[in-house]
């Protein structure tokens, strides 16, 4: 199959405008004759359910939570971007696609990022519109920060809780349409897989998460707005329920898979304090705009740190190294993700890391509390330090930050054409469940934007011109495809329940978490990939053979849910994997030992690896083919990324 | 790995879990002994250790909602020796750390208990109430599209930051599980007021309110007797005030409508 992008000709600034006119329209006393499925209730999904509601569509939404406002998008913190230049310093929907496309390493899409940039702006509207505080100037407008990758401040945000007020936002949207009968909502319900008819989407399979129930639903297009993998890590900074099931399910049942090898690792979490640990807490990225990273200079000094023999605040000023501010004097402590991750790594590999494990760098804000007070340090960032001290027991305001390095995002997802449709007719993915916009690293307060432009923006206007082509006939779960798919999931779910062995899900999760964040994380190389590999195969062995599970599958039983999700990440694991293998240059997050620049910055190979790698599923336990779509730049002109 | 306190010992416990295998089986506390817990875990980490335990011995795991363990998302709601959330003031149960507690405490944990929250299994209640009231009204009318520039209507910072605190609820409920008469006063307050204050809620500022409480009636929650334990334990430090505000809302939108049911 050859990948189509179905990229609108014509010079990129008039891309999206053009292609408004020419997709067919459903005309809207037609629009309640068809139904669309919407998988995922975060801020692309209920974005996206609300919106094509409102148009007129019947909209069935689906999450596995208990409500829509539990998706993950609440927890994300630092904020929201938009080429509003409301700071008159200079920003413009071009440099906002220029730091996009730039801050992805150039493995993103040209005409997509720059639809992006463009509606960003309205995403603003919207959400005010809609009652989102955002934080204010005293002239009562809108406020700004700059975030990393970025020289100017097209941040918007509400305190340390963007995320929640935006996806609020749009719960409230969704909410409005419930209460119009417009979306049927339905909770507790997990998407086991996708049902495809004649080669199109037309339903999906879902287990009732609190009764075991296996039921059909079908529509006339599909939806996935499901997030990203990055718990394939075990430890990530996701939600405990972030997975890729949905994704990997559709993926099996003929979705590409784009560009899986692209995680990213933001720099600022709280370091790792046990085994027991489940999960890792981010610190926003916008705590660079004044914290200022450091390690002791040297390895003794660390040494001594870390058995307790000195204080961190007696280390004189001599003997710190603000190692971002001394090698990267342009942007400093402002780098972007990927950047900032690795030289973080880099410190502590060479011994000067801190904290009982020597693997925390600090994150210092003595200096803006000297310049500013303390309270002021707490109006911008009070929730966050709070937090971090509730999980330290440490007080910020007194003692820098330890942080680390932590899986944050995972940039690809199911391959999208610019009409956010997958390989299967039908099937659109949007947000971070897609890989279109971020190329090999996504900038900070970008998702949130990505997530929204999507669901508000995007697909309502583009799943019309499929619909307009399909014929308004009501769709059924009568056809043999969801009888067969329905026994297939039923299957599955008794094929985990019977095998009865010793280990648990978590134990084989935390088994594949640790060889990919080894072999597949920071950084990478080719011999530690083909021994992950191997290893992976091995675990998958393991894990139908071995698994252990209580209780019955007709019941809620939450290490059941979890079985289920951890056999989609280990085979997900393998083909990141896979991935990471084939891409022999390094870009964004994506960086292998065998390629960087004698100062040890990530060396791209524009000439042969400038291509989404897109992945095919061919069978069980046979390599997946890959199909790869070109990048054209035609605007930006590609350069070794310098943040110096 | 110790982390930022090194000196801290491992403690052991004993729990008091309610358990109950579905909405109409009968419930009750079982004991369990769970032992070198560090001091540096969070009290769901700890639930974990004690999890996977139960599941290697074959045992059904004990149901408990979480979801992003840093105290955002609202989905955890235990009710930790007679507490919503445990003993920690401005803390979800996620973000409680076993450093609170000391070796050989016995630690009593249930679920939220409101009839509007009706019991899933063990620890997990149907909260969907919440959002039922928020369906009722909880919204500003406006589809996508078509909005005016963000900054056409300047609103003042103090404003603006008030709706942005009562903005903050997170939705989990310990309100209402504080509550002796498990009113969701200060849960329907929060969105009532952010909507009032900021003028974008203010078209719809009188049937929003009508309507929201009489969801919430119709839900079977409980009326409110200004005792305030709602506001004291609300993990996010939701404020009572808030209720002074939908009182005055809900009065004046009686008094100026024509629905005087």
């Amino acid at each position: 199959m050859v990948l189509d992008s179905k990229l609108p000709e014509g010079p990129i600034a008039e891309k999206w405008e053009k292609h408004k006119f020419n997709v067919k329209l459903v005309n809207p006393s037609n629009k309640r004759k068809y139904d669309i499925i919407v998988v995922g209730t975060g801020l692309a999904g209920a974005s996206a359910a609300a919106s094509l509601a409102e148009l007129g569509y019947n909209v069935k939404a689906f999450t596995f939570h208990d409500s829509p406002r539990r998706a993950h998008s609440i927890a994300a913190q630092g904020g929201i971007n938009a080429a509003k230049n409301y700071q008159n310093d200079g920003d413009s929907v071009y440099r906002l696609f220029y730091d996009t496309v730039k801050g992805g390493d150039y493995r993103s899409r040209e005409a997509n990022v720059y639809r992006l940039a463009q509606v960003s702006v309205n995403i603003i509207d919207q959400c005010v519109a809609q009652g989102v505080p955002f934080a204010r100037e005293y002239g009562g407008l809108l406020a700004n920060r700059s975030f990393g990758g970025a020289q100017v401040s097209r941040t918007f945000y509400a305190r340390g809780q963007t995320g929640q007020q935006l996806l609020l936002g749009a719960y409230s949207a969704l909410s409005r349409q419930v209460a119009y009968g417009k979306v049927k909502l339905y909770t507790r319900s997990e998407m086991l897989d996708l049902v495809t008819v004649d080669g199109q989407a037309r339903g999906i399979i879902t287990r009732n998460l609190l009764t075991g129930e296996i039921e059909q639903h079908a529509a006339h297009a599909v939806v996935l707005a499901t997030g990203g993998y990055g718990n394939v890590f075990f430890l990530s900074t996701n939600a405990m329920y972030c997975n890729a099931t949905a994704a990997w399910r559709a993926h099996k049942k003929g979705a590409y898979f784009a560009n899986p090898c692209f995680t990213q690792i933001h720099p600022t979490c709280i370091p790792v304090s046990g085994d027991y640990q489940s999960k890792l807490t981010l610190m926003s990225e916008s705590l660079r705009n004044d914290g200022r990273v450091w390690v002791p200079a040297t390895k003794e000094t660390a040494e001594r740190l870390r058995k307790g023999e000195i204080n961190v605040n007696d280390i004189a000023e001599a003997d710190r190294d603000y190692f971002l501010e001394r090698k990267y004097p342009a942007f400093g402590n402002l780098v972007p993700r990927d950047v900032a991750s690795r030289n973080a790594k880099l410190m502590c590999d060479e011994g000067k890391g801190v904290g009982s494990t020597g693997l925390a760098v600090y994150l210092d804000f003595a200096d803006v509390i000297k310049r500013t007070s303390a309270e002021a340090v707490s109006q911008k960032y009070g929730n966050l330090f709070d937090m971090y001290a509730k999980i330290t027991g440490e007080n910020p305001y007194e003692r820098p930050m330890r942080i680390y390095p932590a899986v944050h995002y995972t940039m690809g997802g199911l391959w999208v054409d610019y009409n956010l449709q997958t390989t299967v007719k039908g099937l659109y993915a949007t947000g971070e469940c897609n890989f279109s916009d971020h190329g090999a690293n996504r900038l900070g307060a970008s998702a949130l934007m990505q997530g929204l432009a999507d669901g508000y923006f995007v697909i309502p206007y583009t799943i019309g011109d499929y619909l307009a082509s399909t014929p308004p006939k009501p769709v059924t779960t009568e056809d043999p495809a969801f009888a067969e798919a329905t026994a297939a999931v039923q299957a599955r779910v008794q094929q985990m329940m019977s095998i009865n062995g010793t280990r648990t899900p978590d134990d084989f999760h935390k088994k594949l978490g640790n060889l990919m964040w080894e072999y597949c994380g920071m950084s990478r190389n080719a011999e530690g990939l083909r021994y992950a590999k191997k290893e992976i195969q091995q675990l998958k062995k393991e894990f139908w053979s071995d698994l252990k599970l209580a209780g019955t599958e007709l019941e809620m039983n939450q290490a059941l849910e979890k079985a289920g999700r951890v056999a989609d990440f280990i085979e997900l694991g393998e083909l990141m994997v896979d991935d990471a293998l084939d891409r022999n240059e390094s870009c964004g997050g994506h960086f292998r030992e065998e390629y960087q620049t004698p100062e040890g910055e990530a060396l791209r190979n524009d000439d042969d690896y400038a291509y989404v790698a897109a992945w095919e599923y061919v069978g069980e336990n046979q390599p997946e083919k890959l199909n790869k779509e070109e990048l054209t730049f035609e605007n930006v002109k590609l350069t070794q990324r310098s943040y110096k | 790995m110790a982390g930022s306190n090194p000196n801290a010992k491992p403690m052991n416990l004993t729990l008091k879990v309610w358990r109950q295998k579905n909405r109409i089986s009968e419930g009750g506390i079982v004991d369990y002994k769970v032992k070198d817990i560090s001091p540096d875990m969070s009290f769901l980490e700890m639930l974990d250790v004690l999890n996977e335990d139960l599941l290697r011995q074959g045992q059904e795991p004990v149901a408990f909602d979480h979801d992003c363990r840093e105290g955002i998302c609202g989905s955890c709601n235990l009710f930790i020796n007679g507490r919503a959330h445990g003993p920690e003031q401005g803390t979800t149960t996620c973000q409680l750390h076993m450093r609170k507690f000391s070796d050989g405490d016995t630690i009593t944990i249930e679920p939220w208990r409101a009839s509007a929250f009706p019991l899933n299994k063990d620890l997990s209640v149907d909260r969907s109430a919440f959002d039922r009231i928020i369906q009722a009204g909880g919204y500003v009318s406006i589809n996508t599209g078509g909005t005016p520039d963000a900054n056409e209507i300047p609103i003042p910072k103090n404003i603006a930051d008030r709706a942005f605190e009562a903005a903050t609820c997170i939705g989990c409920g310990a309100c209402v599980a504080a509550c002796k008469n498990a009113s969701a006063m200060l849960f329907v307050s929060a969105k009532v007021s952010q909507l009032a204050l900021l003028p974008q809620g203010h078209v719809e500022r009188k049937t929003r309110v009508e309507n929201m409480v009489a969801q919430m009636d119709k839900e079977g929650f409980g009326a409110c007797t200004n005792i305030g334990s709602c506001a004291a334990e609300c993990p996010v430090g939701i404020s009572l005030e808030n209720i002074a505000t939908l009182n005055q809302e809900f009065l004046s939108a009686k008094a100026t409508s024509n629905n005087l049911a």
